[in-house]
C-alpha cells in the first residue's frame, strides 16, 4: 500500500464552512425557495391502531390558499413491490409506505398531506381536518409481551449488522462451576428519539421536462434519489437530490423521511414546487431507538480469568420490519472467553420501525456488559481497570483472528494517569467532598471501523486549481474540513488550492453518512481519485515533453505553483495551463471508485477502542447527580484534523452522558404513544449539565483499515461513558442501577 | 394556530375594554406560553391584544407601603436583574432565574408569568382527555405518567402542577396581585391568586372574565438576610421543579422571629402552609425544626404511581433549604451547588 505525505492531515483546522453556519448564511433543506412553491403539511394519525373510515376533505378544500388534500384515497399510483420502497438501510421486512391504504400501524402515522400556498394556511387546515377511525387492540409495550420474542429476519442490513455468533463451550457448566459470579436480568432503557436541531424537510423544484431537484434532509443524497426514484417511478437521472448542509441527524437521516416523500408526490402530482416540513412532535412519528431489556452473567476465577459470559438482549421492534443492531456481540471481542452464549431476540408491537440512532447497538449492550465487569472487580476485590487489563483481549476471541491494530491498553494507561485513576480509595461511598459523595468510574468502548465502497473525482480545472467531488453529505462532523486535507495531502497540494464539493446526488456515489465509516470510505476514494489524476496529469506531461518526465512515476512528482515538475529536479516542470492545452480539454479529470478488499479485510477483526474514565458528585440526601469530570482516551488511528476530531469524541461525551443521566421518551402504554414530543420536556444536556471533558488520543499506526490509516469517530466517544457513570455512581453511593436513564430520585 | 385578529393597546383601559367587547380574545404580552398554547392547537383565540405598549406596568418602584411594585409587563430578566429586586429580595430574583431559559426570561413578563399554564403532558397533548383543556373528558395523568403531577390539593379531576418558579417566591414574599377589570380595580392576596383544581380544573386563578393583571405588589419584608430557593429537577437547566422550596427567614441569632416557606412542583398552586411557620416562630433554626415543620407542610401529601418520591424529597428539600437560607452568601451565588 502507498503511503501518502501527510501535510495537511494532522492539522487542527476549523470547519471551513464554520462561518457560513454561524451566520445564518448556510442554507438547509427547508430554507430553499421557489417563486411558484408551495406548502405540504401532515396530518398525523390520532390512534395507535386501526383503520381511516373517512377523511372530511371537502369542507378543508374550501378553506383560503388551499390547493389539495393528499390521502391513501387520491394518492397516485406508486410502485407495487416492498424492494422498491427498501432503501440502503432498510431492515428486512415490508417497509413502511405513507398513504398506503387505510389502515394504521402505528400512532402518528402520516394520513395526509394538507397542500396549500401558504404554510399557515396549509398549518391550520391540517390542524382541523376531520378523520374518523375505527379503533382497534394495540399493544406498544414490548415488556409485556415477551413471550412474543423471537430470532429476528435475516436481510441485507444483517450483512452490516451481523446476528451475535453461535455458543462456544459450555457456559452453564463453566459458570456455574466458577468462584465468582455476576448476574443481573434487568438493564433497561427506554425509548429515545434522535432529537436533531433542524427538521426534517424537503424542497421539492419541479423543473419541467419530468426533472425534480430536491433540496432534502438526508445522510445520504444517493439513498434519496434511488428511494425516489424507485417508488415514483422515475429515471434515476431525472431525479438530483442536494443536501447542502445538515443540521444534525444522528441516524434519523440514514433512511428517506416521509417528508420526503410527501413533497415529492405533491410536485409530482401539482407540477409545482412542493415544501414539507416536519414540526418537531412529527419528529417523533418515525424511528427510534428501540427499548430494550438486557440480562447478564459474567464469571471468573479468583485470579480475575473470565470464564464465562452469557448476554442477550430482547428488543423492540415494529410489526412491518425486523430492525436489529448489534448489542451482544461486543463482550467477545473485548474479552478472551471460553464459554459464551449470546442471544438477541426481537418483540414486534404497535410502534414504527426502530432507527439506527447514536452508537446503535453499540451504546445498548456495552452497558450491561461494562457494569457486569465493574461488579465483578469488586467481587474480586480487584480493580476495576486492573480486571480489563487481566483479560485484555490481544486477538478477536469471538472470530478466532487477529486486529489489524489495537491500543486500547495505551487507552487504559494514559487516561488512568491524566485521570488520577489509582488515587481512588476503591471502597463505594468512601470519597467525599463537602457532604457530596465522590465516585469514580470507568468503562471500555469499542466502535467497528467498516469501509464501504464509494467513489470520488478529482479535476484539475481551468483556472489552475483542483476540485473534489463525491455525493456524501456533511451531517456536522466535519465531513467537509477532513475530505480537503485529505485531498490536498493526495494531490500533494496546499489547502488554498483544493475544493471538496459534496452533499449532490449528481456527484460519484457514496453511501449514506453513518457507522463513523465516513473518513475511511469517502477517504479513501478521495484518495484514489486523487492519485488517479496525478497519473492522467504526468501521462500529459509525458505527452507534451516525453524526453524530461519518460522516466517519472507519479510519486516522483509534484504539483506546486501552477506547474508539475519532478520532486528530485523542480526546474523540470510543465504549467497546468500547458497541460490543459495538450489534453485538448476544457479541464482533466479522473475519478475512481475504491472497493475494500474483502480477502484481506476480513483476516482481521477492525475496531477503534476507547477507555471512559468518569468522576461523578451525588448530593445523597437530595439524589442529585453530576459529572463533575469525564475523560475519554481513544485509540481511532490516524487522527486526520485533531480539532474536530476531539470535537466529535466531546460531542459523544455530551450524548453519552444524556443517555446516562437525561434522555428518555415517554410512553403512556395505555394510550399507544409518546407523551414528551419536545425540548422542554425530553431532557438533553444543557450546558449547566457538562463540566470538565477532556481527550486523548493514542497513538495507533494501521496498515490494514485503509490507505488513511484512519478509523472514523463518532459513536466510539458515546458507548464507554453510560456504563462508565454508572459504574462511578455506585462507587459514590453503593447502588447500582440498571435502568437508564438513572433519574435522581432513584438514588433516594 | 388558527386564524386571529390582532391589534395593540395603548392603555390598560383600552386593553380591558378590548377583552369585554370579545369574549375570546386574549391579552398577548411576552407570548412564550401563549403562542405555544395556539401552535400546539391548544388554545383557539380570535382575537389578540398586544399589550406590550401598554403605558403604566412598564416600571418597577418603590411603592407608597415601603415595599416595591413590579409592572405586569416587566419582562422577567429585567426583575431579576433589577439592582432593588436584587437587595431587597434576593429571593425573587434568584427564583426567577431558577426558570426557563435567558431567551424566554428575556421575552416573558412578570404578568405572563403568573399566567402561564401547567406543563401537564396530557393537557400538551390535544388528543388526550383532560378536564383542564376540555371540561367533563377526564384526567389522563391519574393513572397515567404522573412522576411530574401533583402530591397535595389534587382532586380526582386533575393532578397537575402550576410550573411557575417566580410564582413560588412572590407566595413566600406575600405578593399582592394588582388587577384591573370592567368594575375597576381590585388586588387579590397571592395565596388566593391560583386555585387548587377542585372541581373546575380548567380554572387556574382567581381572575374575573375580562380582567387583567396590571403589577404586584412586594411587601416591605423581603428575607434579604436570609433566603435561599433551592429547586430539584431533571436537568441543571431549562426544565420545571420536580420539587421546589423559597424560604425566608428572619433571625435573631439563632432563633426564627418570622419564616416563610413555599413550595413549588408539588401543587396546582405554590404551596404554603401556615401552621408550619408558625411552629417554626422562636424556634431554633435547626435541622430537627425544620423537618418537624416539614412534615406539617407535607400533611395530607399523596402520591401517584411514579411520583411517591416527591413527599420524601419534598421534606429533605425544606430542610436543606432551611440550612441554606442560614448562609445565603455562599449558598446562593451562582453556579453553587445545593450540597453544602
Amino acid at each position: 500500500m502507498e503511503t501518502i505525505n501527510q501535510k495537511q492531515q494532522g492539522k487542527a483546522l476549523s470547519r471551513l464552512e464554520g462561518a457560513l453556519k454561524v451566520t445564518g448564511a448556510a442554507q438547509y433543506a427547508g430554507e430553499y425557495s421557489a417563486p411558484d412553491l408551495l406548502y405540504g403539511h401532515v396530518v398525523n394519525s390520532t390512534i395507535p391502531k386501526g383503520k381511516i373510515q373517512k377523511i372530511y376533505t371537502e369542507e378543508i378544500l374550501k378553506l383560503p390558499g388551499i390547493i389539495e388534500i393528499f390521502t391513501h384515497e387520491n394518492r397516485p399510483s406508486l410502485a407495487w413491490f416492498n424492494f422498491q420502497y427498501s432503501d440502503m438501510d432498510a431492515p428486512p421486512g415490508s417497509p413502511f409506505r405513507p398513504l398506503h391504504d387505510a389502515e394504521i400501524k402505528y400512532y402518528g402515522q402520516p394520513v395526509a398531506l394538507v397542500v396549500a400556498e401558504s404554510f399557515e394556511e396549509a398549518r391550520f387546515a391540517a390542524s382541523v381536518l376531520k378523520i374518523d377511525y375505527e379503533k382497534e387492540a394495540f399493544t406498544t409495550n414490548f415488556t409485556n409481551q415477551l413471550d412474543d420474542a423471537r430470532a429476528p429476519k435475516r436481510g441485507f442490513a444483517t450483512l452490516l449488522k451481523p446476528l451475535p455468533p453461535k455458543p462456544k463451550g459450555d457456559f452453564d457448566k463453566a459458570f456455574d462451576e466458577s468462584p465468582v459470579q455476576v448476574s443481573a436480568d434487568d438493564y433497561y432503557h427506554g425509548t429515545e428519539h434522535h432529537n436533531p436541531m433542524e427538521m426534517h424537510a424537503t424542497t421539492t423544484m419541479f423543473e419541467g421536462e419530468g426533472k425534480l431537484t430536491i433540496y432534502d434532509k438526508t445522510q445520504g443524497t444517493v439513498n434519496s434519489q434511488l428511494y425516489v426514484a424507485n417508488v415514483f417511478g422515475l429515471s434515476f437521472k431525472d431525479v438530483r437530490v442536494i443536501a447542502p448542509y445538515v443540521g444534525g441527524a444522528f441516524g434519523s437521516g440514514l433512511q428517506p423521511q416521509y417528508q420526503l416523500f410527501m413533497s415529492v408526490m405533491a410536485a409530482l402530482e401539482l407540477k409545482r414546487s412542493v415544501r414539507v416540513t416536519l414540526t418537531r412532535a412529527q419528529m417523533y412519528t418515525f424511528g427510534h431507538r428501540p427499548p430494550t431489556l438486557q440480562q447478564i452473567k459474567v464469571a471468573a476465577e479468583m485470579d480475575g480469568k473470565i470464564t464465562a459470559l452469557h448476554h442477550k438482549a430482547t428488543a423492540e421492534t415494529s410489526r412491518f420490519e425486523d430492525y436489529t443492531e448489534v448489542v451482544v456481540n461486543w463482550g467477545n471481542i473485548l474479552y478472551p472467553v471460553e464459554n459464551t452464549k449470546l442471544d438477541y431476540e426481537l418483540v414486534p408491537v404497535d410502534v414504527y420501525s426502530p432507527l439506527d440512532m447514536r452508537a446503535p447497538g453499540g451504546s445498548t449492550g456495552l452497558h450491561p456488559l461494562e457494569c457486569a465487569l465493574d461488579e465483578l472487580a469488586y467481587e474480586l476485590k480487584m480493580d476495576p481497570l486492573d480486571l480489563r487489563l487481566k483479560n485484555y483481549a490481544e486477538q478477536d476471541d469471538s472470530e478466532n483472528r487477529p486486529f489489524s491494530s489495537k491500543e486500547l491498553k495505551e487507552c487504559y494507561l494514559q487516561g488512568a494517569e491524566k485521570f488520577g485513576w489509582y488515587n481512588r480509595s476503591p471502597q463505594p461511598r468512601s470519597m467525599r467532598r463537602g457532604n457530596r459523595l465522590v465516585g469514580y468510574g470507568m468503562a471500555t468502548g469499542i466502535w467497528e471501523s467498516m469501509t464501504l465502497p464509494a467513489k470520488a473525482e478529482a479535476t484539475l480545472t481551468k483556472e489552475g486549481k483542483f476540485r473534489v467531488r463525491s455525493a456524501v453529505t456533511d451531517i456536522g462532523t466535519g465531513t467537509l474540513t477532513v475530505m480537503t486535507q485529505i485531498a490536498a495531502d493526495a494531490l500533494g497540494v496546499g489547502l488554498d488550492e483544493v475544493e471538496f464539493e459534496y452533499g449532490d446526488s449528481k456527484m460519484p456515489f457514496a453511501p449514506i453518512q453513518g457507522g463513523s465509516y465516513t473518513v475511511s470510505t469517502v477517504g479513501s476514494a478521495v484518495v484514489a481519485a486523487c492519485q488517479a489524476l496525478r497519473k492522467r496529469l504526468l501521462k500529459i506531461a509525458q505527452k507534451a515533453n516525453g524526453s524530461l518526465f519518460e522516466t517519472a512515476s507519479e510519486s516522483k512528482v509534484s504539483l506546486t505553483n501552477g506547474h508539475l515538475s519532478l520532486s528530485e529536479k523542480p526546474d523540470v516542470a510543465v504549467s497546468f495551463q500547458e497541460l490543459l492545452t495538450v489534453s485538448g480539454k476544457r479541464m482533466i479529470k479522473a475519478s475512481k471508485t475504491n472497493i475494500p478488499n474483502p480477502l484481506t479485510l476480513k483476516k482481521y477483526t477492525r475496531a477503534a477502542h476507547s477507555a471512559a474514565f468518569v468522576e461523578v458528585e451525588v448530593d445523597e440526601e437530595l439524589g442529585v447527580i453530576n459529572v463533575t469530570r469525564a475523560l475519554t482516551a481513544v485509540a481511532a488511528g490516524t487522527i486526520v484534523n485533531p480539532k474536530t476530531a476531539r470535537s466529535q469524541i466531546v460531542g459523544g461525551m455530551v450524548w453519552g452522558i444524556s443517555k446516562a443521566l437525561r434522555e428518555e421518551t415517554i410512553t403512556d402504554h395505555r394510550l399507544g404513544r409518546y407523551m414528551n414530543p419536545n425540548l422542554a420536556e425530553y431532557h438533553i444536556p444543557v450546558h449547566a449539565d457538562i463540566h470538565d471533558l477532556d481527550v486523548i488520543f493514542v497513538e495507533e499506526k494501521d496498515d490494514i483499515v485503509n490507505p488513511l490509516g484512519s478509523k472514523g469517530l463518532g459513536e466510539i466517544g458515546i458507548v464507554a461513558l453510560p456504563p462508565a457513570i454508572a459504574n462511578a455512581v455506585f462507587h459514590a453511593t453503593g447502588k447500582r442501577i440498571h435502568q437508564l436513564p438513572i433519574h435522581f430520585d432513584m438514588l433516594l | 394556530m388558527n386564524n386571529f385578529t390582532y391589534t395593540k393597546a395603548q392603555s390598560t383601559e383600552e386593553a380591558v375594554a378590548g377583552l369585554a367587547k370579545n369574549s375570546q380574545a386574549e391579552l398577548l404580552a411576552g407570548g412564550t406560553n401563549l403562542i405555544d398554547l395556539m401552535k400546539y392547537n391548544l388554545q383557539h383565540a380570535e382575537h389578540l391584544i398586544d399589550i406590550n405598549h401598554v403605558q403604566g406596568c412598564q416600571t418597577i418602584e418603590e411603592n407608597s407601603a415601603g415595599g416595591i411594585r413590579l409592572g405586569a409587563l416587566v419582562t422577567n430578566a429585567d426583575t431579576a436583574y433589577h439592582p432593588l429586586i436584587g437587595q431587597r429580595y434576593p429571593l425573587l430574583s434568584k427564583a426567577i432565574l431558577a426558570g426557563a431559559s435567558a431567551q424566554i426570561r428575556n421575552m416573558a413578563t412578570n404578568g405572563g408569568n403568573l399566567l402561564q399554564r401547567t406543563r401537564c403532558y396530557y393537557f400538551y397533548d390535544a388528543h388526550a382527555p383532560c378536564n383542564k383543556r376540555e371540561p367533563g373528558t377526564g384526567c389522563s395523568a391519574l393513572e397515567g405518567y404522573n412522576r411530574i403531577m401533583a402530591i397535595l390539593g389534587t382532586s380526582p379531576q386533575c393532578i397537575a402542577v402550576f410550573p411557575s418558579d417566580m410564582c413560588v417566591a412572590l407566595a413566600a414574599l406575600e405578593a399582592v396581585v394588582r388587577v384591573k377589570g370592567p368594575a375597576g380595580e381590585r388586588v387579590i392576596n397571592f395565596e388566593d391568586f391560583h386555585r387548587l383544581p377542585a372541581d373546575t380544573p380548567h380554572l387556574d386563578n382567581s381572575l374575573q372574565a375580562g380582567e387583567m393583571i396590571t403589577g404586584i405588589d412586594l411587601p416591605e419584608e423581603g428575607f434579604e438576610q436570609n433566603y435561599s430557593y433551592l429547586k430539584l429537577r431533571d436537568r441543571n437547566s431549562y426544565s420545571f421543579a420536580l420539587v421546589s422550596v423559597a424560604t425566608g427567614l428572619k433571625l435573631s441569632g439563632d432563633r426564627i422571629d418570622l419564616a416563610r416557606i413555599a413550595l413549588g412542583g408539588v401543587a396546582h398552586k405554590p404551596w404554603r402552609v401556615k401552621e408550619a411557620e408558625e411552629f417554626l416562630k422562636g424556634k431554633t433554626a435547626s435541622p430537627e425544626n425544620f423537618t418537624k415543620a416539614a412534615d406539617l407542610i407535607l400533611e395530607g401529601a399523596v402520591g401517584f404511581t411514579h411520583n411517591a418520591f416527591k413527599i420524601e424529597l419534598a421534606k429533605r428539600a425544606i430542610v436543606r433549604n432551611g440550612i441554606m437560607a442560614l448562609n445565603p452568601s455562599e449558598t446562593q451565588r451562582p453556579g453553587a451547588q445545593p450540597s453544602l
